[in-house]
């Protein structure tokens, strides 16, 4: 290696479902603490971008770098299954439909993969579980199964489940679209709260008020390719490409 | 007429027994037909895919002629119960196999997904996530399977083995009373298959919590 990957990097990125190239040469470097979001319309490759950096989504061409290690090695199924297991941990990430897993309460929800993973005892996972819910504030729903709760209290232990795991970068991919717009802002508040503690975090949003208020850099995508990017101040005041302003004001006209 | 009842007591036993070893061999047919099934090696695929269809698209009867009568001519030598719980035991598993697949696809795949990207292998996945959700849409078409497979057993009377149908047409030549006989047979499957559906339902409520 000639230079130095970043915290998280992207190089030439290219994917594509046959014939449909989704995304075509993307490169992107996300420094540590550092908070991006990525914009576009349905169809556009951002949530394709975000899967590809835990191999969700695998590439078909290009590299994704986390803390200097490869995620996307080519690897025996064996090696590489221990490989992705190992990067996945580290690597937390938050669903449109949450997916919680349905038998399991709050708390069970937050504990299996550190119980499992880490070999945490019943003890240990018990204070990780009231640590991380109290964060999100769903301490109360403790031991409440995710049917028994609201779209925006399952998002917040979708986070709190995440975060046990002591991730060094956070994925959100569109957390708050599934929800009623009542109860988007206290998981919005969420991710406020993990911005201020920096933690380092990507997220695909449809939402250019979060957006503009919390990341320190904005993507613009559209048809597989970075169209535009920088500090939201000038992305979303004073962006210079044409498609990003179509866009924009398509988003504002939507909002109104 | 009473003298009949102690052999048709006997008989129903035979069936209760036959029921029960078909069903478990049907149960670990089937767990490993649907492991086949959705292996990610191609060859095992490929023995699921022909399993079921092969199983599914023959006479049971055939099956069990077979294996009973032809068996012993490339080596295979059993009893007409044991041709019986391993050719209806097989017979069944094709079914559950595609049961038991049924109910591991219907799971969103957000749920692996999700387990996945907190770091669990397929695995840990499958044994922690996807089956405990599962196993919960299975009880009831299993149950099906299960209740088909007892009435099945009834197929073994024409390789000879004295349970509840191979007694009932026997003791029409002595009785002169093919009527009675067959309702009696008859009632004595459906005690069977009542209390079996009851015990279903039960384990159905059982593991829907929530």
């Amino acid at each position: 290696m000639t230079d130095q990957p970043n915290f998280v990097e992207i190089r030439h990125a290219q994917k594509s479902f046959g014939t449909l190239e989704v995304l075509k040469d993307i490169s992107l470097s996300v420094e540590r603490g550092q908070i991006v979001g990525i914009i576009g319309s349905s169809g556009s490759g951002k949530s394709t971008l975000l899967r590809a950096i835990n191999d969700l989504d695998p590439l078909t061409g290009g590299e994704v770098w986390l803390d200097g290690v490869q995620v996307n090695q080519t690897l025996s199924h064996r090696q590489y299954e221990k490989h992705i297991n190992q990067m996945r941990q580290q690597v937390g990430m938050v669903f449109q439909h949450f997916n919680l897993f349905p038998h399991m309460t709050a708390r069970e929800n937050v504990t299996m993969a550190p119980k499992m993973l880490k070999g945490l005892s019943q003890g240990e996972a018990d204070k990780l579980a009231q640590e991380q819910l109290d964060k999100v504030g769903m301490l109360e729903r403790i031991d409440y199964y995710p049917s028994q709760l609201s779209g925006g209290q399952k998002q917040r232990v979708a986070i709190a489940r995440a975060l046990a795991m002591q991730p060094k970068l956070m994925l959100f991919d569109e957390a708050t679209s599934a929800l009623d717009p009542e109860l988007v802002d206290e998981v919005n508040q969420v991710m406020r709260k993990l911005a201020e503690e920096h933690m380092t975090m990507i997220i695909v949003t449809h939402e250019m008020d979060f957006a503009a208020s919390v990341c320190d850099r904005v993507l613009f995508m559209d048809q597989g390719v970075v169209v535009e990017e920088g500090p939201p101040s000038i992305l979303f005041k004073n962006p210079t490409q044409p498609r990003t302003r179509e866009f924009l004001r398509k988003h504002l006209e939507a909002a109104m | 007429m009473q003298k009949v009842y102690p052999f048709f007591l006997e008989a129903a036993w035979t069936t209760v027994l036959l029921s029960v070893l078909t069903a478990v061999l049907g149960l670990i047919c089937g767990t490993l037909g649907a492991a086949a099934r959705l292996s990610r090696f191609a060859l095992l695929r490929f023995f699921g895919a022909v399993y079921v269809s092969v199983i599914r698209g023959t006479p049971a009867l055939i099956q069990l002629f077979i294996l009973y009568f032809g068996g012993p001519q490339i080596g295979i030598q059993l009893d007409a119960f044991e041709a019986g719980v391993i050719g209806l035991g097989v017979n069944a598993g094709a079914y559950m196999t595609e049961t038991i697949r049924g109910a591991i696809i219907s799971i969103d795949k957000g749920q692996r997904e999700a387990s996945r990207t907190l770091g669990l292998s397929q695995w840990q996945t499958m044994y922690k996530v996807i089956l405990p959700q599962s196993a919960r849409l299975m009880v009831r078409p299993l149950g099906v399977n299960i209740n088909a497979l007892i009435k099945a057993t009834a197929l073994v009377a024409a390789i000879s083995v004295v349970e509840l149908t191979y007694t009932a047409q026997r003791y029409i030549g002595s009785t002169y009373k093919p009527f009675e006989m067959f309702l009696l047979a008859g009632v004595l499957y459906m005690i069977i298959i009542y209390v079996t559906g009851r015990g279903i339902a039960w384990l159905d409520r059982k593991v829907q919590i929530t």
